[in-house]
């Protein structure tokens, strides 16, 4: 396994890279279902949590994933109200180094927080989500989970849909399928998709039935509500009516197209109940299931490269 | 004290192009200039072969923390800075606590310069009262108290009416207004240049229209009222060929540039690196290459070192959270110089982009080499080579986004009306 002190981004991996995870990742996968959960590789190493934005699902993940490689675990949720000035950042840095914090998962609500903090400690940093940058364990999560009902992950035809502009799920995404090797299509209203985003196995459409055809995989994106209240789209219906995933639009899509979704969900904004909870095409509970399994990968793969 | 140049290299000012020879300084002045100078009794002789010599630098736009935001740069260390790039004179901003809004302040900053008995300070007074974009400043009494042109500094004049009366009412003053020439609406809570860049790194962006939109209403604003404008840090190649035109109409229409526009582009954020986050921000290489180009034929008419001092609290934060602001006393002539070493510009035309060309934008008796003029020199290798490094720069602000780049053009050193001031 190649080395890997941090992971700060999909950018900087490559295909053997990303392979190895999900390889790993697969195998801690197969484990949790047999009920075999506890490993002891991360005994006596300390993870620290570290969420300057609140998210239940991926602490909770992260948490899960370190518990059960043995790691001593520590959350650490900074209200966003009280930092104003990262200086905190730089601070909490200082603190955590003389911790001796061997992980710190970092979550933040601008882009290159974790890389600002990657050059002040000495604890691999793992990026759990910056600005609008990227998420790169959701990334691999969403690649794994792909590869386990398709069988592949290449040559697939991925429609990415709604607010890209300002997702980092879109952008780790998109640059971790077309390293692989696929399609992908990007869905959205001018507003919310920039044109610039657009690199080399990337088309662009602001129409989601023709967007949808002939796509494997509708992977549909969280729409903030400030971006409503920003202008950038007049109205949750209006935007529900062009980009809400509902039946009739999947229908456009192949008939075996399965849907995801990284969550939380706004029902009737950008998915249908009747989609979302269809298991038949719905991936989004095994999406959340990957999780756990692909964050002990990386996990352990940073542990390692940072003793 | 007598002062002897020998076996120097300046520039003579109607051949435009190197001479060697001699300069003598008498009682602070330009006493003589020519091939052969006798030495007067007891002249301090100073024999610097393959040096230039030239006027002292004069800096048109810098912004120095003095008053109120003295642990960025006060004026003495800013003087310090100044004094090691061969700077002696400073237009500074006036985005000061307080602001310079009052002829008071004026008085104020032009006697904290000469304090320093190393540069000349030349405030610039604020367009709108604090700052604040809403009503015009006293230009009249702010200009018999010293104040050289009218800007609200970093912030642009947003609003179109307002800008039509600054314009107006400062033409009967004869005085000029400067523009940070950026749509406000168009920028607001921007961190760099939009493009794939920016979109990648997941940075708001400013889009590289956002200038020449307000570039654009304000020349139109220029013509309608008569006024003289300047517009201040140019970087984008559509904001220069409506400058350009502006110019070719004949309306009274300047502006500058500084050294990051025409040195780096927005690769220089690299890995969100906070030293290399301006305002306006780093541009594409298509915009860098037509500012070198804008300097090359004449529409760029100065190059400042668009100094903003700040320390590392303002920049050791995330990248859109970090102040934007380069320091560029230190590196001005030699990030300039660079655009002469590689064919760019004849070192006659770069020189006077940092001398007679401000000095005459700012109406003063400086930036040439004449008989009877103040002796403010700056004595340059140009072959000799230093690194730019932060925390190792003269002056306090150490927020350099030249850091680690190899410059060739040391200072030897500079004088301040016949008294050396570094070297």
């Amino acid at each position: 396994m190649a080395s890997m002190k941090h992971l700060l981004g999909i950018e900087g991996l490559n295909p053997a890279s990303v392979t190895n995870l999900l390889d790993l990742a697969e195998s801690y996968a197969l484990l949790n279902r047999s009920g075999k959960t506890q490993r002891d590789s991360l005994r006596g190493r300390t993870l620290i949590n570290l969420f300057f934005e609140d998210s239940t699902r991926t602490r909770t993940s992260f948490e899960l994933a370190g518990r059960r490689l043995g790691a001593d675990v520590v959350n650490m949720s900074v209200a966003t109200s009280s930092v104003t000035k990262g200086e905190t950042l730089l601070d909490t840095a200082a603190t955590l180094n003389a911790m001796n914090c061997d992980l710190l998962v970092v979550r933040h609500k601008s882009s290159g927080a974790p890389a600002l903090l990657a050059q002040k400690v000495g604890a691999s940093v793992i990026n759990a989500g910056d600005g609008t940058h990227e998420h790169p364990t959701q990334a691999l999560l969403d690649a794994l989970t792909i590869r386990r009902n398709k069988g592949r992950i290449s040559g697939l035809t991925v429609a990415i849909c709604g607010d890209i502009a300002h997702s980092r799920v879109a952008r780790s995404n998109i640059l971790l399928l077309t390293m692989m090797g696929n399609f992908v299509r990007l869905i959205g209203p001018p507003t919310l998709l920039p044109g610039a985003i657009a690199v080399n196995g990337v088309e662009i459409f602001h129409n989601m039935e023709d967007g949808l055809k002939g796509a494997d995989i509708v992977m549909m994106l969280r729409l903030q509500k400030e971006r409503m209240t920003g202008g950038l789209v007049p109205s949750p219906r209006e935007f529900f009516t062009y980009y809400g995933l509902d039946r009739k639009k999947l229908a456009c899509a192949k008939p075996d197209a399965l849907v995801m979704h990284p969550g939380p969900m706004n029902r009737g904004v950008e998915i249908d109940s009747e989609v979302a909870d269809d298991a038949t095409r719905s991936l989004i509970k095994e999406q959340v299931e990957m999780g756990v399994a692909v964050r002990m990968a990386v996990l352990e793969t940073c542990a390692r490269s940072n003793q | 004290m007598n002062i002897l140049f020998r076996k120097i290299k300046y520039l003579d000012r109607s051949a435009q192009s190197l001479i060697e020879g001699e300069l003598l300084v008498q009682d602070g002045k330009i006493a003589d200039f020519g091939p052969s100078l006798g030495a007067p009794e007891g002249a301090e002789i100073i024999e610097a072969e393959g040096a230039i010599l030239c006027p002292g630098l004069v800096d048109m736009r810098a912004a120095i923390g003095e008053p109120g935001y003295e642990y960025r740069e006060s004026v003495s260390s800013a003087a310090k800075a100044a004094a090691a790039g061969g700077i002696t004179t400073i237009a500074v901003l006036p985005e000061t606590n307080p602001v310079i809004d009052d002829p008071a302040l004026v008085h104020f900053l032009r006697a904290r310069g000469e304090e320093t008995g190393s540069i000349t300070l030349l405030p610039y007074a604020a367009a709108t009262r604090g700052l604040a974009g809403k009503e015009l400043a006293e230009y009249g009494l702010l200009q018999q108290a010293g104040a050289v042109a009218f800007t609200d500094g970093s912030k642009p004049i947003a609003s179109s009416r307002l800008m039509r009366l600054a314009l107006s009412y400062a033409s009967g003053f004869g005085a000029c207004i400067v523009q940070h020439p950026e749509d406000a609406e168009l920028a607001r809570g921007g961190a760099a240049t939009a493009g794939p860049r920016a979109t990648w790194m997941g940075l708001p962006a400013i889009p590289a229209a956002a200038e020449a939109i307000c570039v654009a209403r304000d020349i139109r604003l220029a013509e309608l009222t008569g006024g003289a404008l300047h517009f201040a840090h140019i970087t984008t190649a559509e904001a220069l060929d409506l400058i350009r035109r502006a110019k070719e109409k004949g309306l009274k229409i300047t502006c500058d540039t500084a050294p990051p526009y025409f040195d780096l582009n927005e690769t220089a954020i690299g890995d969100y690196r906070t030293y290399a986050k301006l305002s306006p921000p780093l541009r594409v290489e298509a915009d860098r290459q037509a500012v070198v180009a804008g300097l090359k034929d004449g529409t760029i008419d100065a190059i400042a070192s668009d100094h903003q001092p700040r320390d590392a609290d303002d920049k050791r934060l995330t990248f859109a959270d970090a102040e934007p602001g380069g320091a560029g006393l230190a590196t001005l002539l030699g990030v300039t110089l660079a655009r002469v070493q590689n064919g760019d510009l004849p070192l006659a035309q770069a020189l006077a982009l940092l001398t007679a060309k401000p000095a005459a934008w700012l109406g003063i008796d400086a930036g040439v080499l004449a008989k009877g003029r103040a002796a403010d020199l700056c004595l340059f290798h140009p072959e000799k080579s230093w690194q730019v490094q932060a925390g190792s720069l003269p002056g306090k602000a150490q927020n350099t986004p030249f850091d680690g780049r190899a410059l060739e053009g040391v200072v030897l050193g500079t004088w301040k009306a016949g008294r050396r001031v570094y070297g």
